[in-house]
């Protein structure tokens, strides 16, 4: 086992990391920005190193800095938590060069997953079901588009390939439309990308995210830990996380599963993976692979009882996974609510020093959070300042629970989300819950209008 | 353990460039230390044994050592920071000579430090001209971002 962790992030998950090691008696580094000098977890770590000015790029993301700092500590194993350089193959690939061990999947996994066509491919390899489609370049023989627009089905999405971000795309609902619709984008896409190259995919009109939880050690043996539901987002970004994902196809829910863990052990994934997949129709369909810990992962361990970092660190120090399949369990429903540094309903960030700070308590509630009385939340950085969750042993006990919670819950010298966590569990779509991840963009759509 | 034999370890200790001396007989346990880099060496011998103590005390007893220094005031200057994490090196090469003392003038572009990272030796520059006044840091130590390594004046 390691005798020292050099923990590559800040905030809410590097204080997670640092609890994970400390119960196991593993030493932390923990490398900051000269902005979070005064971190929590900064003052609790063993040794600290101050890596670089504020900006990202020059600490968190400055791959010589963080090394170095491995090496003056004598550090043993490098956790990279999420964002940053949690998925990127290079550094993963410095870090194993540089004599240390990479607490996460090996590189070329990561570059695998990185590509997301070759991703879908390696998973269709897998037996994973992957939203239908064409991934190579559409023909440019008419008959050809529509035999391809037949047995994809409608209503289809036509994508530029070297578009993304929403851009480069039409959605097509009937046949009729489709030669025009093709042609169009085409156009558009050489105009706006220089690259003609398009290609065609199912169109889920109202989709929910559902992702599954894997855990994999050295030696092939991978497990599933059950679902999540991150259907409530804002702009791609998750707001409110629960599991297991509410309302699915028992059958789909457990093949998929079963194939997810099949496809860890097909390609050789080491370590703790998220594999998301739009749900539709009962039906599942990949999306992409996340090969690090997540932020939301705390509503699986509440769920399973498994401690998911300690997992993780276990794996990479080269111990077999002590659970078979059948040992794991899940029991009850957990739902967590992102609590970010920001206006609740205009969404501009609010930075700014903590006045007042009270977190809940009591049975079944887990905060997982770095701030404290008078902590300054850095302008620099995303907004998230802690994670608010609630288990129960139904998903209306975790809701109650939850609310009570935030209720409880003071933040007082910045705004926080809040309000809107409060008002999305009021919400009687989500109390009945499967909403689509269009769900809270229409609610403040109509928020906006109602004023 | 008998007040000679005492006397003799600590004439010994006295004698040699010994420092700290511990001796176990049995039950009976001395330990003598030699004292800090003080104007008046004095010795102290903690004694287990109880019989011994009085006497001992008074032949052990020793004037107070002389008032702690002073401490000179805190150089004028630039402060050269740390631009990266590493291992700090005052000269190009082990046992070399170092790039600049204190008491050195310096110019701006002038290579004052090394600092490893990652197998590469960087060179640091003086950054202002001016007269090395103190060396924060010792040679070989490792230092993050923002430390600061020497007041030039």
């Amino acid at each position: 086992m390691f005798g020292k962790i050099l923990i590559a992030n800040r905030g809410e998950i590097a204080l997670r990391i640092q609890r994970a090691c400390r119960e196991m008696g593993i030493k932390t580094v923990v490398v900051h920005s000269e902005a979070d000098a005064e971190a929590k977890y900064v003052k609790l770590a063993d040794e600290s190193v101050c890596i670089g000015p504020a900006p990202s790029s020059a600490s968190y993301l400055n791959v010589p800095a963080i090394i170095s700092a491995a090496e003056v500590t004598d550090a043993e194993a490098i956790h990279p938590g999420y964002g940053f350089l949690s998925e990127n193959a290079d550094f993963a690939e410095r870090v194993n060069q540089s004599g240390f061990v990479f607490i996460g999947p090996r590189a070329d996994t990561i570059r695998l997953m990185g590509d997301k066509v070759s991703a879908k491919n390696a998973m269709k390899k897998a037996g994973v079901p992957v939203v239908p489609g064409v991934d190579s370049a559409l023909p440019e023989d008419p008959k050809e588009i529509i035999k391809i627009g037949r047995e994809i089905g409608y209503p289809v999405i036509i994508k530029a390939a070297g578009g993304g971000g929403g851009r480069g795309m039409r959605v097509v609902h009937t046949e009729a439309a489709l030669l025009n619709a093709v042609n169009t984008t085409r156009a558009e896409a050489q105009a706006a990308f220089n690259n003609p190259m398009i290609y065609m995919e199912k169109f889920l009109e109202r989709p929910r995210h559902v992702e599954v939880q894997v855990i994999a050690d050295k030696y092939k043996n991978a497990l599933f830990l059950g679902d999540r539901d991150c259907s409530m987002q804002r702009r791609h970004q998750k707001i409110i996380e629960e599991a297991p994902a509410p309302l699915l196809n028992p059958r789909a829910r457990a093949r998929t599963a079963e194939r997810c863990a099949e496809a860890c052990r097909k390609i050789g994934y080491e370590g703790a993976g998220t594999f998301e997949f739009l749900y539709e129709g009962g039906e599942f369909y990949f999306i992409e692979m996340n090969t690090r810990l997540q932020v939301e992962h705390p509503v699986t361990e509440m769920i399973t009882g498994l401690d998911l970092v300690q997992m993780q660190i276990r794996i990479a120090a080269g111990e077999k996974l002590a659970l078979r399949q059948r040992d794991v369990e899940l029991t009850g429903h957990s739902i967590e609510c992102r609590i970010n540094a920001e206006d609740p309903y205009k969404f501009t960030p609010s930075p700014g020093r903590i006045t007042s700070l009270h977190m809940p308590g009591g049975p079944g509630i887990r905060v997982d959070s770095h701030a404290y009385n008078g902590y300054m939340v850095p302008p620099n950085y995303d907004s998230l300042i802690g994670k608010i969750i609630a288990y129960g042993d139904t998903r209306a006990q975790a809701i109650a629970r939850l609310s009570i919670a935030l209720s409880e819950t003071v933040i007082e010298g910045i705004k926080t989300n809040i309000p809107l966590h409060q008002d999305l569990l009021r919400d009687a779509a989500f109390l009945r819950g499967g909403t689509s991840i269009h769900y809270l963009e229409e609610k403040l759509a109509k928020l906006v209008k109602a004023e | 353990m008998d007040l000679r034999k005492v006397k003799t370890l600590i004439d010994l200790v006295q004698q040699s460039d010994i420092t700290e001396l511990e001796i176990t007989e049995g039950e009976e346990r001395v330990r003598i230390s030699r004292g800090g880099l003080v104007a008046h060496q004095h010795v102290a011998a903690p004694m287990v044994y109880p019989n011994m103590l009085a006497s001992t005390q008074e032949m052990l007893a020793q004037p107070a050592p002389a008032a702690v220094p002073e401490v000179p005031p805190e150089p004028q200057g630039h402060v050269l920071k740390s631009p990266m994490v590493g291992t700090f090196y005052r000269s190009s090469a082990p046992g070399g000579k170092s790039f600049v003392d204190v008491g050195q003038t310096v110019k701006a572009d002038e290579t004052v430090c090394i600092i490893e990272a990652m197998k590469l030796l960087n060179e640091i520059e003086a950054g202002v001209e001016g007269v090395i006044k103190k060396i924060l840091v010792e040679n070989g130590q490792p230092v993050e971002y923002g430390q600061p390594l020497m007041v030039i004046g």
